[in-house]
């Protein structure tokens, strides 16, 4: 096995392991999105309108919570240093570690993310559109997230410094997002926004490792 | 300029505004120990990170086989092990486990896993959790993870911390057994690692007077 994929399996296993995985950022995005029709009542009428947009911003912030494990558990206990040091280029190492993010905080929401469609009543038309909307923006969320999770490392409290960094970033994805969900309702192609959120991957995909990795060497120091 | 072995030449390092050490200078030829003395805070810990290649020093160069080591850090990472004040252990990993990841970022690692959990006695505790074991049983672990990983040249961090006679003594075997095989060893200690007679690297002597090191071989 190599070092790259040795390194996903461990952080999967761990994440597993805590029981902070899958389960809290599923248990998360499923409260959040249930607050809505207590928030704005049970109307199908209006919870249909929003409901793309509450299942974006609801999986954006829940893939937030579970950013500051992504480096922080590893800094603390001295294994980010060893890391840095191992064959792996730091590049890759955080590559892996955005890659085993996104199998235990953003793949589980794709999963959970038609029952609360249904829930909210979300127009049949719209579910493929969404799927495949968050299948391609998640990714951008754990890559997005590594740098912001990069920078706060090395601070005790870093979770709201951390929200204010991520946070904007994420505005793109979540436009795009709705907007191909909206128009695939609206029964016009939603290829387009499609596109634009893979080229959101692609780019984070290229460019936050080595961002995020920059910032870890900063921390290590 | 030396050709083989591993030297630092006139280091400085600065953490934050503070000189830590100054014109601090030494050589290990391939099978070389040094050891490094000096009380807290004088910059044992800096020095080998600055070895490790995760601090740059201010000042200065260090040079491994007669190549500055920033030019390759790549190469100069796969050739080190290091052992700092954190043990990197895993809560909820067992032993094996812990060290099996470890093992898994070298290649033919896996293979060599069993005799380093045997060398520290860690055998009988390999499907023991991480958050169970004692702060002594987690530094044999650390220092297993080094026999795992094969390296040229070890870095060791106070590596007898919380270790006790015998674990001092399988330490001391394997750096014997290291340095046997052209091995060469870094280590900052407040005790006596058993390792005879070698080169010892005095930092933090009294201001303003530069810390004084001298040429060892």
């Amino acid at each position: 096995m190599s070092a790259f994929s040795a390194l996903i399996a461990r952080d999967v296993r761990l994440a597993f392991r805590q029981g902070s995985a899958a389960t809290l950022s599923v248990m998360f995005f499923f409260l959040a999105v249930m607050l809505f029709p207590l928030g704005v009542g049970p109307e199908a009428a209006i919870l249909a309108r929003i409901a793309s947009g509450v299942l974006w911003v609801a999986a954006l912030l829940s893939v937030l919570l579970s950013l500051d494990r992504l480096f922080q558990a590893d800094y603390e206990d001295g294994s980010l240093e060893l890391l840095a040091l191992s064959g792996l280029p730091l590049e890759l190492t955080v590559l892996a570690k955005c890659l085993a993010h996104w199998l235990t905080a953003g793949l589980p929401l794709i999963i959970a993310a038609p029952v609360l469609a249904l829930l909210l009543d979300l127009p049949a038309k719209g579910l493929a559109a969404l799927l495949l909307a968050m299948a391609l923006g998640t990714p951008s969320l754990s890559l997005i997230g590594a740098i912001g999770a990069a920078l706060t490392v090395s601070l005790r409290r870093g979770g709201v410094l951390l929200s204010l960094l991520v946070l904007p970033l994420y505005i793109p994805v979540l436009i795009f997002g709705v907007a191909a969900v909206e128009a695939a309702i609206a029964g016009l192609p939603s290829i387009s926004h499609l596109l634009i959120l893979a080229a959101i991957a692609l780019a984070a995909l290229v460019l936050c490792p080595l961002a995020a990795a920059a910032a870890l060497r900063l921390s290590l120091e | 300029m030396p050709q083989t072995g591993f030297a630092g030449e006139s280091l400085s390092c600065l953490r934050g505004e503070r000189l830590v050490f100054r014109e601090v200078s030494f050589h290990l030829e391939p099978g070389g120990a040094l050891l490094l003395e000096g009380p807290n805070g004088s910059g044992k810990s800096s020095l080998l990170r600055l070895c490790a290649g995760l601090l740059k020093p201010a000042e200065g160069r260090l040079v491994y086989k007669g190549r500055d080591i920033a030019q390759d850090p790549e190469a100069h990472r796969a050739r080190l092990a290091y052992v700092g004040h954190l043990d990197a252990v895993k809560a909820v990993f067992t032993v094996a486990e812990n060290l099996a990841f470890w093992a898994a970022l070298v290649p033919g690692g896996a293979g060599r896993a069993q005799a380093a959990l045997e060398r520290f006695e860690l055998d009988h505790l390999a499907e023991v959790p991480g958050r169970f074991l004692s702060a002594g049983q987690r530094r044999r672990l650390a220092l297993a993870r080094i026999l795992v990983q094969p390296a040229d040249l070890w870095l060791l961090d106070e590596p007898t911390n919380s270790l006790d006679r015998a674990a001092c003594e399988a330490l001391t075997a394997a750096i014997a057994t290291h340095r046997s095989g052209g091995g060469l060893v870094v280590a900052a200690t407040h005790v006596d690692l058993g390792l005879g007679t070698v080169p010892v690297l005095r930092l933090g002597s009294p201001a303003p007077a530069p810390a004084v090191a001298p040429e060892v071989s």
